[in-house]
């Protein structure tokens, strides 16, 4: 089959592999027809995620159709629709019953390995390192769903890829970013990135009936996507985030405060940390780049809550943590639990309550892919969200 | 060698995963891969200044001034990790600047008293050569990288099908317990007849 292999740094390419098989009883095939890049797969694409091999296949973001299943698959049978969630989950341990899927306690293969930096397990990821398990990514013409019983989304006919294949990771993302950030009626939320994530917290900030969504970027294309579902903008380039918001909100702070960034936060002699951060992870002395962090700490209002979605890979400098404790804020993060929210999101969706589809901005045969990957990477062409599909 | 490695690296992988049985176009451009050969050659300059400056003084004529190649061999292994990383642009410029200052150190070399001055001379050469490949490199990378165009105005994408009005709050006070935050606290504490006056302030405005 054909796939989009990851050989290095910057090195995506469009590769013939071998067919995935049924290894298990609990596993089943999929034929995919959509998939998509997430920006977190840029951080696999600039080599900051550890333990990727030149071989592995990429993609979390798929959705097709079951073409064969394992014995022990009761509730899957070749035909069914599916979208499959980026989180690998068995819905049997300790972590799944109580509804965190995304620490599942069984389905990451490498589990001994993640703990040795984690400390303990969190969950196989498909095509996320060997750090989640090392599972073949959905990013190929067919993707191997072990745990197949617990691991997808049932989709009705009649509703369109594009609206559905984004249960699979960044709809229930946004969604969780605003659930963590406990967004009550009548709450200033500020949002700091507006790439494919930020854009789905902002409409789900939106569901939850917040008073004022404030998202910040600095990209003329995404803020114009984000002032479409009702957002205040702010280009940190051309205005200081911190005296905006606090204009904004008369002083006060926002209540929530929302990361939809991550380790890769824009580099600019505007905000000279970002500089120095740059420069350490270039010497591999810090993981990140936790500008966005730094501020949200120092602009909410005290005793407010910051929800952290965007992916950080692990140590970090300079955070404000006095800041943080005399403030009495309270922090959530985690990634996405995606299969507690997804019968509630998709019904939604089917109410025409939000459609997904509103954020891509590109799509292109998977043949595409390696230059998709540059072109998201370069925000070029205002790319904001590929989807690609297999021949 | 990619396909070499990915070869190798089945030994970490599951017996069932995909292999790579043949490579396809890739993302990486031909002069990302010209930045990052300078960031090598960078690597291996720099391990020479930095551990063998006698060496390149002798070679020179320029014996006393170890100290300063040392710096300079620093200075390289700075380029080189900017050659490698994802903005090999700045290494490309850094390695042109790097050549800018050999050439102006070389220059107080190039004497007539200097036994060597054939040897500073073809250094000044190399040094220039290569100073322009650096920056044509740095130029070229920029230029495919950078964003092109107009940005698109995405305004008429709400992504709300009825309309923002007909979504807004649809999910109202919907957070599940188990994710409120510090509100949930004031329901979660009463306060009781024995409270001091600024915790009743609790009961007065309730969350």
């Amino acid at each position: 089959m054909k796939a989009l292999v990851w050989h290095g740094k910057e090195d995506v390419r469009y590769d013939t592999v071998t067919d995935p098989e049924i290894e298990d009883a609990g596993d089943a095939i999929i034929k995919v027809t959509s998939c998509a890049i997430c920006g977190s797969d840029l951080h696999l694409y600039h080599n900051f995620i550890p333990a990727m091999l030149p071989g592995d296949v990429l993609g979390h973001e798929t959705m097709g159709e079951v073409v064969e299943v394992g014995k022990g698959v009761k509730n899957l049978k070749k035909g069914d629709r599916v979208v499959i969630p980026f989180t690998i989950v068995c819905g049997e341990c300790e972590q799944c019953k109580a509804g965190n899927f995304s620490v599942c306690q069984r389905t990451n293969r490498k589990a001994d390995f993640q703990a040795k930096f984690f400390g303990h397990q969190t969950c196989g990821i498909f095509g996320y390192s060997h750090l989640t398990g090392g599972y073949a990514g959905g990013q190929a013409e067919f993707l191997r769903v072990p745990f197949a019983e617990t691991t997808h989304i049932k989709v009705p006919e009649g509703i369109p890829d594009e609206s559905l294949l984004f249960l699979s990771d960044i709809y229930p993302t946004g969604w969780q970013a605003a659930i963590q950030a406990d967004i009550q009626p009548g709450d200033t939320v500020a949002i700091w990135g507006c790439g494919p994530v930020g854009q789905m917290t902002i409409r789900c900030a939106v569901l939850l009936g917040a008073e004022q969504i404030i998202a910040i970027d600095c990209l003329p294309e995404r803020l114009s996507m984000a002032e479409a579902a009702g957002a205040t903008t702010i280009n940190f380039l051309e205005e200081s985030v911190v005296d905006r918001l606090n204009e904004l909100t008369h002083g006060e702070g926002p209540h929530k405060c929302i990361d939809a960034v991550g380790m890769e936060c824009h580099v600019s002699f505007k905000q000279p940390d970002t500089i120095m951060d740059r420069a350490k992870q270039m010497m591999m002395a810090e993981s990140d780049r936790p500008h966005v962090l730094r501020e949200m700490i120092y602009v909410c209002r005290p005793a407010g809550v910051i929800s952290v979605i965007g992916v950080y890979g692990g140590l970090d400098d300079k955070i404000p943590w006095g800041v943080a404790m005399n403030k009495g804020l309270t922090f959530r993060m985690g990634q996405c639990h995606v299969p507690r929210w997804t019968d509630d999101l998709l019904h939604r969706i089917e109410d025409g309550q939000i459609d997904p589809s509103f954020v891509i901005t590109h799509k292109v045969p998977l043949s595409e892919g390696p230059e998709m990957y540059r072109t998201f990477r370069d925000k070029q062409d205002s790319c904001i969200k590929v989807m690609l599909e297999p021949a | 060698m990619s396909f070499l490695l990915s070869k190798a690296s089945q030994i970490a992988r599951e017996p069932g995963d995909p292999q790579v049985l043949e490579t396809g176009p890739s993302s990486l451009k031909g002069i990302d891969k010209v930045g990052r050969a300078l960031g090598w050659a960078s690597f291996g300059l720099g391990a020479l200044e930095l551990f063998a400056p006698k060496t390149v003084t002798k070679w020179l004529g320029m014996e006393g001034r170890e100290g300063l190649v040392r710096a300079y061999g620093v200075r390289e292994f700075g380029a080189g990790v900017m050659c490698l990383s994802t903005n090999n642009d700045y290494g490309a410029f850094n390695r042109a600047a790097g050549d800018v200052l050999d050439l102006a150190t070389l220059a107080t070399a190039y004497r007539d008293d200097n036994p060597k001055k054939r040897n500073v001379g073809l250094a000044i050469a190399a040094v220039a050569a290569i100073g322009v490949i650096d920056a044509a490199t740095g130029w070229a990378i920029r230029s495919l990288h950078k964003r092109k165009g107009e940005p698109r105005d995405f305004s008429d994408r709400s992504g709300f099908p009825k309309g923002i009005a007909y979504s807004r709050g649809k999910a109202a006070g919907q957070v599940p317990p188990d994710y409120r935050a510090a509100p949930a606290a004031v329901q979660a504490s009463p306060v009781g007849s024995e409270a001091s006056p600024a915790a009743r302030a609790m009961e007065r405005e309730p969350a």
